[in-house]
């Protein structure tokens, strides 16, 4: 019986599309996600960053009605991503036992705009209008337990929360699930979506966020030497994952395998990352470790860089470490900003894609690179690669470092 | 206020609320066992309808509206 762990669906909505497919074709095709802000509290606010990487299809145009109202967006995202992985892998309910189906959704802060709609309710009309439902829509563990509900899932249903490290937290939890025999199918990604005058003013508050607002497509601009900030996103990603024996006996298609995991935290600061990127590089080398695949094997890593100053070099002093100067690089935050909880959820969608594909999507953006980066960075053009494995690497505030390695099947 | 007019109205709330088609919405119907719908949905129903009908209904009065029709006599005898 085969022990590995192979990913069988794939669901996504995102900045840049509704669908993986779609958001895999921008990507390819140089597209960018993020946009101009035009709410009223942007400018109510005098808030310095005016842009963000929007979805780019609504929940409320997929969810009936009923459903949407009784969600927080963030909620509405995870469910949107969710059907479509498990319609992606071919599950049904006779497919797996629902005591051996587990849900692993992620996010890093949860239903931020249940919380200021109804406390604004609470302030003005009163307790009356407040809904019975907020409690539900606001906590955290909202996207899992929404998506755990539909499927049925009585192996477990957790949330990891790990700032933008969530989602692909969610993901390592699910492999070692997996591993340990409490499952045999497990739906697991992140979901975010807290685009809101107060989480917009706290991030340009730390002087975290780009104010590139002349040029929304281009603000987001990882490994650039003109880089300036991150740029907000919202969105969920979803993937399903089984032992591969599980997915073989029911004919399952396997886009890749997630051969090893790793996570460390650095023990350092609430925001800024280790200098010496100690405990990412941990984290990447464990990966390779309980992949059982050596820094050779590893062609590609699919970078968390957020286009921030600090972050984004010492994330490859970290890659040096653990793998070496030779993995070619991409940082999909170009593309379609950051999507904090669910950021590694979508960018381990994309690594399993270019392992699929053998291509390596554009840096958007990256014009002139960081002296301080040795790597080759993917920019202009998509790269075409023979890639046998590679890792996605995700970091949050607080410390936490996810590494995910990839193999191709 | 006449039976039917409050009938009405409260369908026009349960469907907002829950999603159920307005001509579900019937007498004799258990908001529970019929109309498939939770305690959380019936707090929000009862405060639009609280809102809509001028009418004030107690939690211990709510957990005794099993059926729209037991909804409706009630709206009926409080309206003022």
């Amino acid at each position: 019986m085969s022990n590995d762990i192979v990913i069988t669906g794939l669901g996504a909505t995102t900045p840049l599309g509704g669908d993986v497919a779609t958001t895999w074709d921008a990507m390819l095709a140089g597209k960018s996600g993020v946009s101009t802000l035009d709410a009223d509290w942007v400018t109510a606010f005098d808030l310095p960053t005016r842009i963000a990487a929007r979805l780019a299809v609504e929940p409320s145009e997929v969810l009936p009605r009923v459903e949407a109202r009784r969600l927080d967006r963030c909620e509405q995202v995870a469910v949107v991503a969710s059907r479509q992985a498990w319609a992606d892998a071919g599950l049904d309910s006779g497919s797996v036992d629902p005591e051996r189906l587990a849900v692993i959704i992620g996010t890093g802060i949860g239903g931020a705009n249940t919380l200021l709609a109804q406390d604004d309710l609470l302030e003005g009309p009163g307790l009356r209008k407040v809904s019975p439902l907020t409690v539900p829509m606001l906590m955290p563990n909202g996207p899992a337990a929404h998506v755990g509900i539909e499927l049925k899932a009585q192996a477990g249903v957790h949330a990891p929360v790990s700032a933008c490290a969530s989602g692909a937290e969610a993901i390592a939890w699910a492999y070692r699930m997996l591993k340990a025999g409490e499952a045999d199918v497990i739906v697991a990604g992140g979901a975010e979506a807290a685009i809101a005058g107060i989480t917009m003013a706290g991030f340009c508050q730390a002087r975290t966020m780009s104010t590139k607002n002349d040029e929304p497509t281009k603000a987001s601009r990882p490994f650039d030497i003109h880089r300036d900030g991150f740029v907000l996103g919202e969105g969920s990603g979803i993937m399903v994952l089984e032992r591969e024996d599980h997915a073989k006996a029911r004919g399952a298609k396997i886009y890749a395998k997630l051969a090893g995991v790793g996570t460390s935290s650095d023990g350092y600061h609430i925001t800024a990352p280790d200098p010496e990127g100690a405990g990412q590089a941990r984290a990447i080398a464990t990966a390779l470790r309980t992949g059982e695949l050596d820094p050779a094997d590893i062609g590609h890593v699919n970078c968390h860089a957020t286009s921030t100053s600090v972050g984004d070099v010492t994330e490859t002093v970290a890659i040096r470490k653990a793998i070496g100067e030779h993995p070619i690089l991409t940082a999909p935050k170009g593309s379609f900003g950051h999507l904090l909880g669910a950021a590694g959820a979508v960018e381990a969608i994309v690594t399993v894609l270019s392992l699929r594909d053998s291509v390596i999507p554009a840096t958007l953006n990256l014009e002139e690179l960081d002296p301080g980066v040795v790597h080759d960075v993917v920019a202009g053009e998509p790269r075409k690669v023979d890639l046998k494995a590679a890792v996605n690497d995700s970091f949050g505030f607080g410390g936490h470092n996810v590494a995910l390695a990839f193999a191709a099947v | 206020m006449a039976n039917e007019e409050v009938l009405s109205g409260l369908a026009d709330i349960v469907e907002e609320v829950a999603g159920v088609a307005k001509d579900d919405v019937t007498v004799e119907k258990s908001f529970v066992d019929d109309l498939d719908i939770d305690s959380l949905s019936m707090v929000e129903i009862a405060v639009q309808a609280e809102d809509k009908f001028g009418v004030k209904i107690p939690d211990d009065e709510l957990a005794n509206l099993k059926t729209v029709g037991d909804a409706v006599d009630y709206i009926t005898k409080n309206t003022v």
